[in-house]
């Protein structure tokens, strides 16, 4: 029997169909079919100037638009060569770490949503609601902030805004032992997730999963340490990997646990940061017409979702001739059909909310 | 109760079939009374709790602290357009959500609400209930056949297994009940049960010794049994999978609208609390207070059924409140999960109860 | 390992296919092949011990932007010639090293060997570099649309692309 799920279906994460093809409730064959969300972002790219192509990256992943003008804006500079200030890099890294946070959150609450526990999802929103409120002193916006620019930043950061980082971290630790008490390491969930949609690292690796999709396979893998950009390698943190605590590594359970800790280690980073914002302006010397040289640059960022590669080609115009943005959910996508062939219907809404995906990125 | 209804109306209309036909169709407007008010309270309370537990408010709007926005919704809910699609099979399409309605409703005329009101006293009382919880299976599969949708046809096929096989466990466990009070009329199970607490079926019953005493824990195993299976029974978190929003969008309910969609809720909650009375009248003494009744202490004899009706209702709301608690806690196990827990845990521990009840019993 | 001994221990086995490296644009370096010798390539890129490319980071389809602009004599404009490239962007995740290889094909007739069976992550890549630009690849195993409509015409991201005013009976510029 085929069965499509979606466009409109609870579980999709948007405008998603899977068309199933399932012999009882075993599922043989998973295709998913993509674009309903698509935007012509790349195309409109090609008329836009390149600061002009800051608004429309925050459209693809709206849950953490804050990094796709992290990864955006890395990538001109480096195009261009341009040296940031370093209070605008440490402004950057705070800010896309609180931006982490808040897209784990979001992935962990609708992760427990899929597998039918609702209260989890609410208390999560919560503590992200004091991260949106945390972006919205700074920069006025809620979920698409424009906030990096080509060189520098829009504002500067509110006066409180380190006091209430601080506040903010120190209210969330507590929490993640509450999240887990109630969904990681409750015995339904475990059951649910646990040796579900099992990733060995070497498919892993060769379906091009990254990010916590990747680690939650094993592989200490993390484009902040391993190809560091920014001023990343000045931070103390660790990279959580699966280790297969409930069940095997690269599980449903796993996937899903990486993003609990790292959310940890995104509020280390913080703290280390926080302290050490330099004085100085938010904005370097940038010409008024963004001019890069003719070439191209291929720029990548570890995203909440994974790895966010930016691949420009310049002609030494005003206009990008190509912007090809390396979606990490688009290529988390591609890998379904192969993780979910043989679980059952209930596992395969498991699997796809445990690889955490966003249609405005995979549809741009 | 009864007869003296069926006296009064034998003397107005002089036929005695009549009136006995009469007398049980208008003992079932209580209940059906009863049935609406708990339905529309415990959706308020279903929401409430959820969103305490959550950190929010619920509805605050509609009256004080929303305990108007059910009645609200309701009026909402008969407005709105009663959608039949072209592919549907209509006759089954229409008559599923009643069926499913008025055997709920059926099983509710058996309970023992108070000593002297009881919709239908039959000597068979629970296995009535169980039978007639049969014509809830019955009305889900043709909803789900008739909607001629495939969420919904997944939908009922998984409620029909899951309520089909939670029977059994339900079955054991009622027929060691049975072997215990020795009746299957749930009025004098009630009764066996009589003054204070200890006499309660979860303490071991009303008989004296030691007998007493060894029965306590076997009790209360067949009580966590009974509550699981019927809970499952019920299709309620974290045995929803008939309906489960994630997988199955709304499940066998997926094409209904309006009215036939609201008696489908109006029979899950009226569930709700079949299940919490079931549990109550086997182990927590049924309509009987925990402590003596304040009308004999003060000698008012009408003020005795009022507590009754009050200490039914209580502790039935207790357990309704236990399965929203458990709703807003757990997340949903997966079908075959539901199985083995049924198969390979509830049955087998079932079959040892009773054994043992039995035994117990004999010796 | 860099870019330069990249290049000669491809050249060195492959000779002709591994056509030139630009090493002046202002990033990466970038090495050309021969569009048909990609799976070959690919395969030793992946397998070699002293390479490892492990991983597809990103396969990109690029209009080179190149072609002869004709302007006809009711001022409308033909395209002539010109090439369609695929960008792709390799990584080593056991030894830290990345490449990026172009390849380019002619606008006309563009076709490109799948490397799908190497890099199970490039399927969807390529389907949208199809999608997009028309590219066609050789040997993948289900080349469609992807991010547009199943019955769309023409190909988006091509410079020459002009926007179609209908689509099945619908008014597109509104």
């Amino acid at each position: 029997m085929i069965l499509n799920m979606g466009p409109q279906h609870p579980s999709t994460h948007g405008v998603l169909r899977l068309e199933l093809v399932l012999d009882g409730e075993v599922v043989h064959d998973v295709k998913p079919h993509i674009g309903y969300l698509h935007r012509c972002m790349e195309k409109h790219c090609e008329v836009m100037t390149y600061p002009q192509v800051v608004p429309y990256t925050d459209r693809m992943d709206y849950l953490a638009a804050m990094y796709n003008n992290f990864g955006y804006v890395g990538a001109v500079e480096k195009l261009m060569d341009i040296q940031v200030p370093e209070r605008v890099e440490y402004i950057r890294v705070i800010m896309g770490e609180l931006q982490r946070i808040a897209s784990h959150l979001v992935a962990l609450g609708t992760f427990g949503l899929d597998l039918g526990a609702f209260t989890p999802f609410l208390y999560l929103f919560r503590d992200r609601e004091k991260i949106l409120d945390l972006f919205e002193e700074t920069c006025g916006a809620r979920l698409l902030y424009n906030y990096m620019w080509v060189g520098g930043l829009s504002h500067d950061i509110h006066p409180d805004f380190v006091r209430k980082t601080k506040e903010f971290i120190d209210y969330f630790r507590p929490t993640i032992v509450e999240l887990n008490n109630l969904l990681t390491f409750n015995k339904i969930f475990i059951e649910r997730t646990a040796n579900i949609g099992v990733c060995p690292p070497k498919e892993a690796i060769n379906l091009g999963l990254t990010g916590p999709n990747l680690r939650g396979s094993g592989i200490k893998f993390d484009l902040r340490k391993d190809d560091p950009y920014s001023i990343y390698d000045k931070f103390d943190f660790e990279i959580p990997v699966g280790e297969g605590g409930v069940g095997s590594v690269g599980d449903c359970w796993d996937r899903y646990y990486v993003r609990v800790l790292e959310v940890e280690q995104s509020l280390r980073i913080i703290e280390q940061a926080i302290d050490q914002i330099p004085d100085g302006d938010v904005k370097a010397e940038v010409p008024r017409r963004v001019k890069p040289p003719k070439g191209s640059v291929y720029h990548r960022v570890e995203a909440p979702k994974g790895e966010l590669g930016y691949f420009i080609v310049s002609d030494g115009t005003v206009n990008p001739t190509r912007v090809k943005v390396r979606a990490p959910s688009f290529v988390s996508l591609s890998a379904l059909g192969q993780m979910a062939k043989g679980y059952l219907v209930a596992d395969v809404v498991a699997i796809l909310g445990s690889l955490d995906i966003v249609l405005g990125e995979i549809d741009r | 109760m009864q007869n003296y209804f069926t006296e009064i109306l034998t003397d107005l209309l002089g036929n005695e079939l009549l009136a006995e036909i009469l007398t049980y169709v208008l003992s079932t407007v209580p209940i059906l009374a009863f049935i609406v008010f708990f339905v529309l309270f415990a959706v308020w309370l279903e929401r409430k709790v959820s969103a305490h537990m959550q950190d929010r408010l619920g509805p605050m709007r509609v009256g004080w602290h929303g305990v108007l926005q059910t009645i609200a919704d309701f009026i909402k809910l008969i407005q709105k357009e009663d959608i039949i699609a072209d592919a549907n099979d209509k006759a089954l399409f229409n008559i599923a959500p009643f069926l499913v309605f008025v055997s709920t409703l059926a099983t509710f005329t058996l309970l023992p609400f108070t000593s002297i009101f009881v919709g239908s006293n039959a000597d068979v009382g629970i296995f009535l209930v169980l039978a007639l919880s049969g014509g809830v299976v019955a009305g889900i599969l043709m909803a789900g056949w008739a909607s001629n949708n495939k969420y919904s046809l997944y939908g009922s096929l998984r409620a029909a297994a899951q309520i089909v096989s939670y029977e059994i466990p339900t079955a054991l466990v009622v027929l060691t009940m049975i072997m215990v009070y020795g009746t299957m009329n749930l009025g004098d199970v009630t009764e066996a049960q009589t003054s204070y607490f200890w006499n309660w079926g979860i303490f071991g019953g009303a008989g004296l010794g030691l007998g007493k005493f060894l029965l306590v824990p076997f009790m209360f195993v067949a009580f966590i049994i009974l509550f699981i299976s019927t809970l499952a029974e019920s299709n309620r978190t974290p045995f929803d999978l008939p309906e489960s929003e994630s997988e199955l969008v709304a499940g066998f309910n997926t094409e209904y609208s309006g009215i036939k969609f609201s008696l489908f809720f109006l029979a899950e909650f009226a569930n709700m609390f079949l299940i919490g009375a079931i549990l109550v009248i086997f182990f927590f003494g049924g309509y009987n207070s925990p402590f003596g009744y304040f009308g004999n202490l003060i000698g008012v004899d009408w003020l005795v059924p009022v507590e009754q009706l009050f200490w039914f209702i209580s502790k039935g709301m207790f357990f309704v409140f236990v399965s929203m608690w458990l709703r807003w806690t757990l997340p949903r196990v997966r079908v075959d999960q539901l199985m083995t827990i049924c198969w390979k845990y509830l049955i087998p521990y079932a079959f040892f109860n009773l054994l043992i009840v039995g035994l117990i019993l004999l010796v | 390992m860099n870019a330069e001994e990249i290049y000669n221990l491809l050249k060195e086995k492959f000779g002709d296919a591994i056509l030139e490296m630009v090493s002046d644009v202002p990033t990466e370096p970038i090495i050309s092949v021969e569009p048909l010798k990609t799976n070959e390539i690919s395969e030793f890129l992946r397998d070699a011990d002293e390479l490892q490319f492990d991983s597809l980071m990103n396969l990109s389809g690029v209009d080179d932007n190149n072609a002869e602009k004709i302007i006809n004599e009711d001022e409308t404009t033909t395209t002539k010639g010109g090439t369609l490239s695929v960008f792709y962007h390799l990584d080593s995740i056991p030894l830290k090293h990345k490449i990026a290889i172009k390849i380019s094909t002619n606008r006309d007739n563009p076709e490109v060997e799948s490397v799908t069976n190497i890099w199970a992550s490039a399927n969807w890549h390529e389907r949208e570099a199809f999608d997009m630009y028309g590219i066609k690849f050789l040997n993948h195993p289900d080349l469609s649309r992807i991010l547009m409509p199943y019955d769309w015409e023409g190909f988006p991201l091509r410079k020459d692309y002009e926007n179609p005013e209908f689509y099945e009976g619908m008014k597109i510029p509104y």
